[in-house]
């Protein structure tokens, strides 16, 4: 895998959010404002990036038993940092964040990340899985984000877009049942474009395997002609011969 | 005491932790899709809330606030770290302890302890204790009852989730999609209990 297959891959192929269905509980509960989804999905980068460089340079002095625990104190590490500091710096984003900063700390992607690529690669690989996967878990809230804010206020602020008034919008979206309908609806279509493009690569290679074994039939076939050829030829030569 | 019984309500139904505060999404979707399975984390999960709960409540008063036990030191911006690993091993120490005594319910919930670690309602509601000061009492009420409105939500959604195996529903929807879908309505209808408070 080269370095930018390893920073891309988070973006669709492996989306965090989207595909592997981690960390939902931020997923839903920050996306009702686009603002908000962005400071989050910028701190998880932090976080993310952060502590797989720590976790892949010590990588080899961390005993395979006690991995776990030490993996969620580097990362809680990281993230009495950002709390600390969007509470000095951000104090917006922090009370709109709430509880949610320092529940980071349980995200399952990033200690699914620490498990899965920090612990057996090296530093510099490392840093572009975490920056990659960051962005893709920010780019899949931002997406859910910006979908929930603009069908569910009419406009986003952040960008100053507006589509229709904000007393005829379908309000429901930004409350808690709107954030569930939302991502089963994205997720949804996203396996059905996913599968459907599966389908038809697969009736393609089908397609391809017919053309090859007709190829290979016909090669059969002149190969035998030729050899029932030979054969003919030689029994006239002996034939003659005698 | 009507302000315990209105905290207990609103923790339990309008205030759901999963339908309306959206922590332990991720156990909320993986092990809902069979009954027994949603009830045995239900229980492991409102076992370690509680005990969790106050166990938090007490060292975050005790120790991380400059008390007399600390040299009047303030060390409450530790709370994430020291919280999490009181969790961890308070996880650990509760496995072992339902192994050796009760074999029976260890079968029955030992196989979800180890989740429970990750599990964000945990922490969550060890810190939500925190940040509305509550007193002890009231942890104990909130905590309780939070998990039980956890283990409620979940075994609900898993009877949903076995009728919808059911159903034709279109392949790319099948399975977690049509769960969160299912999830939203469930949302819109404790949605409804605001209006009892």
């Amino acid at each position: 895998m080269t370095k930018k297959e390893n920073l891309l891959k988070g973006f669709v192929k492996e989306n965090p959010i989207f595909v592997f269905l981690l960390g939902m509980c931020p997923a839903l509960a920050v996306t009702a404002s686009f603002e908000t989804s962005l400071g989050m999905g910028i701190l998880v980068v932090f976080v993310l990036t952060m502590s797989n460089i720590v976790i892949s340079s010590v990588r080899n002095f961390i005993p395979y038993e006690v991995r776990t625990p030490a993996y969620i104190v580097i990362i809680a590490t990281f993230v009495t940092i950002v709390r600390m500091f969007t509470a000095a710096y951000a104090f917006d984003l922090y009370l709109s964040l709430g509880v949610f900063i320092p529940l980071i700390v349980v995200n399952c992607l990033i200690l699914g990340r620490a498990e899965a690529y920090a612990s057996d690669n090296t530093v510099f690989d490392s840093i572009f899985d975490g920056m990659g996967m960051g962005l893709g878990f920010t780019l899949g809230l931002s997406t859910l984000a910006f979908t929930r804010e603009l069908l569910g206020t009419g406009s986003i602020a952040l960008l100053n877009i507006t589509i229709y008034e904000a007393s005829v919008a379908a309000s429901f979206l930004v409350s808690p049942p709107g954030a569930f309908l939302t991502l089963g609806l994205l997720i949804g279509i996203i396996n059905t474009v996913r599968i459907d493009k599966e389908k038809k690569k697969k009736a393609i290679m089908d397609e391809k395997i017919r053309i090859a074994l007709e190829k290979k039939a016909a090669k059969k076939q002149a190969l035998e002609a030729q050899q029932a050829k030979e054969t003919k030829i030689n029994l006239k030569e002996v034939a003659l011969n005698e | 005491m009507s302000d315990l019984l209105a905290l207990a309500f609103t923790s339990f139904l309008v205030q759901n932790i999963i339908l309306n505060q959206f922590l332990g999404i991720c156990s909320f979707l993986g092990v809902s899709n069979k009954r027994d399975k949603a009830l045995g984390m239900g229980l492991a999960v409102f076992f370690v809330i509680t005990l969790s709960g106050m166990m938090t409540w007490t060292i975050y008063y005790f120790i991380l606030s400059p008390t007399s036990f600390n040299n009047y030191t303030d060390l409450t911006f530790m709370r994430t770290i020291v919280f999490i690993l009181v969790i961890a091993a308070m996880v650990q120490i509760l496995e072992m302890a339902i192994k050796k005594f009760s074999p029976g319910l260890y079968s029955a919930l030992g196989v979800y302890l180890p989740l429970i670690t990750t599990n964000c309602a945990v922490l969550g509601v060890a810190l939500l204790n925190i940040q509305y000061s509550f007193t002890f009492v009231e942890t104990i009420v909130f905590s309780a009852f939070t998990s039980l409105g956890y283990s409620a939500v979940i075994f609900t959604f898993s009877f949903i989730r076995e009728q919808m195996n059911k159903a034709p529903i279109p392949e790319g929807f099948k399975g977690i999609p049509a769960g969160l879908v299912a999830a939203s309505i469930m949302a819109f209808i404790f949605k409804g209990f605001v209006g009892i408070i």
